[in-house]
């Protein structure tokens, strides 16, 4: 069975791959048809994994552990709002109040939680390590903020120059560390690709 | 006509290093968070303690997935070393396909290790399908679940410090890794040893996951070396006036 999912997957991915490359119809025609199984798939993976968030929050509650008073709003939240989603349907203003008044406030105060967490780790920075990368990465943060910062009399003098210096030197750098990104999703894509890592259940 | 070349030069040399790492392994140039993060994986089996690895939320229909399939070839290799302890390391993303490919990359690794039996379906969570809801999520997970060490390695964003956060409140270890520029600063920042660019898709040959893991890193070396050969060598006909 492990031998015939490995077979199945790598020669999805060389389809996909390959109709990629050579535009032939029956090649691009067998992609798209992968492509759709694929997009089906990754939607009942949706539902399982819910499944999966139920059954956590339920051992949770089950085994009296810390917090399982939040993991019991959570299922009975979740029961409630598919329930109605199921009656309603999605574009009912009950259910955009939902979203509106419950999903929207609480990701914004995060939002806002994030934003004091950050200045805290960067405070945190130099107590954690000391050295020149350290400074320089605290020294450029600062800068940059004080030149796109407002101010009654509008931009303070040298902030162009500035963000010149500070974008040129960070694009450069994102630029460089974005190649490297790529290269690693490329060669991790091929192992994948030829059966040298199995992340489906094989070994 | 460019990518399809790099491609099939990437493949034929990744098969080509695969065999030559077999018969001779690579000497890997120290990276501290590796160091760190082999020594947890030991702490954590010997103080009976648990270890969380977030895959974070990369989608495999796009190419964030990458960063996380390099997560579950680490996954694979942590799960068959902790399979001793009683504690199993508890593995959350923010992604259902994810989750799914992370239970059956642990339940592989214990399989391999002859403790199948060790495999709870539950250590691996889906816990929000929303950045901030998968931030949410995840703290809890930090804080109660007897966590000694954090290992953050996949496509997270700026909501990673709502839980590296969570992590320096329990006096826990982090090793953080991401493909996404705003995670990696934040990384930097609130890491003890931040892992930077593609020094994540290292994981798997710092853990031992095997010749091919350093076969790749070997290939992205040659790779990057013709990159820079082929951007100072446009670079340079440019300024003499050949334009392309």
């Amino acid at each position: 069975m492990r031998v015939f999912t490995a077979a199945f997957a790598i020669a999805s991915g060389l389809i996909v791959l390959i109709g990629y490359f050579v535009p032939l119809p029956p090649l691009m025609q067998l992609r798209l048809i992968l492509t759709d199984w694929a997009i089906v798939i990754a939607g009942f993976a949706v539902l399982i994994g819910i499944f999966n968030l139920v059954a956590v929050q339920m051992e949770k509650i089950r085994a009296r552990q810390v917090g399982s008073i939040y993991g019991a709003v959570l299922v009975l939240s979740l029961i409630l709002t598919f329930g109605f989603g199921l009656l309603l349907g999605p574009d009912d203003p009950f259910m955009r109040l939902a979203v509106d008044a419950v999903i929207v406030p609480v990701e914004a105060a995060l939002m806002a939680i994030l934003a004091v967490t950050l200045i805290y780790a960067s405070i945190r920075l130099l107590r954690r390590r000391v050295d020149l990368m350290s400074i320089l990465f605290l020294v450029v943060a600062v800068l940059f903020l004080i030149a796109i910062m407002p101010t009654p009399i509008g931009q303070l003098p040298g902030s162009q120059f500035i963000l010149d210096i500070t974008g040129m030197f960070s694009r450069g750098g994102a630029r460089g560390l974005l190649l490297g990104i790529a290269l690693g999703t490329l060669l991790t894509g091929l192992r994948v690709l030829f059966g040298i890592d199995r992340p489906y259940g094989g070994n | 006509m460019i990518a399809l070349g790099l491609l099939l030069l990437a493949a034929v040399l990744l098969l080509l290093f695969t065999v030559l790492r077999r018969r001779s392994p690579a000497t890997l140039r120290r990276i501290a968070a590796y160091d760190r993060l082999n020594r947890e994986v030991g702490l954590a089996v010997e103080n009976g303690t648990r270890l969380h690895i977030s895959l974070g939320r990369g989608n495999l229909f796009t190419a964030r997935g990458g960063s996380a399939l390099a997560g579950l070839a680490m996954l694979r290799r942590i799960a068959e070393r902790t399979s001793v302890s009683d504690r199993p390391p508890i593995v959350t993303a923010g992604d259902a396909s994810l989750t799914i490919l992370s239970q059956d990359t642990s339940q592989s690794g214990y399989r391999a290790a002859g403790a199948e039996e060790q495999f709870r379906v539950t250590a691996g969570r889906m816990t929000g399908l929303s950045p901030y809801a998968y931030a949410a999520g995840t703290i809890p997970v930090v804080r109660d679940d007897n966590v000694s060490a954090n290992i953050l390695i996949g496509d997270l964003g700026s909501e990673a410090a709502l839980v590296t956060d969570a992590a320096d409140r329990q006096d826990a270890s982090l090793i953080a890794a991401s493909d996404n520029l705003s995670a990696q600063s934040i990384f930097y920042a609130s890491a003890q040893d931040p892992l930077i660019g593609e020094e994540l898709y290292a994981s798997g040959a710092y853990v031992g996951a095997g010749a091919s893991h350093e076969a790749s890193l070997q290939v992205q070396d040659i790779l990057r070396w013709l990159l820079i050969l082929a951007m100072v060598g446009g670079a340079a006909l440019k300024l003499v006036g050949f334009g392309f």
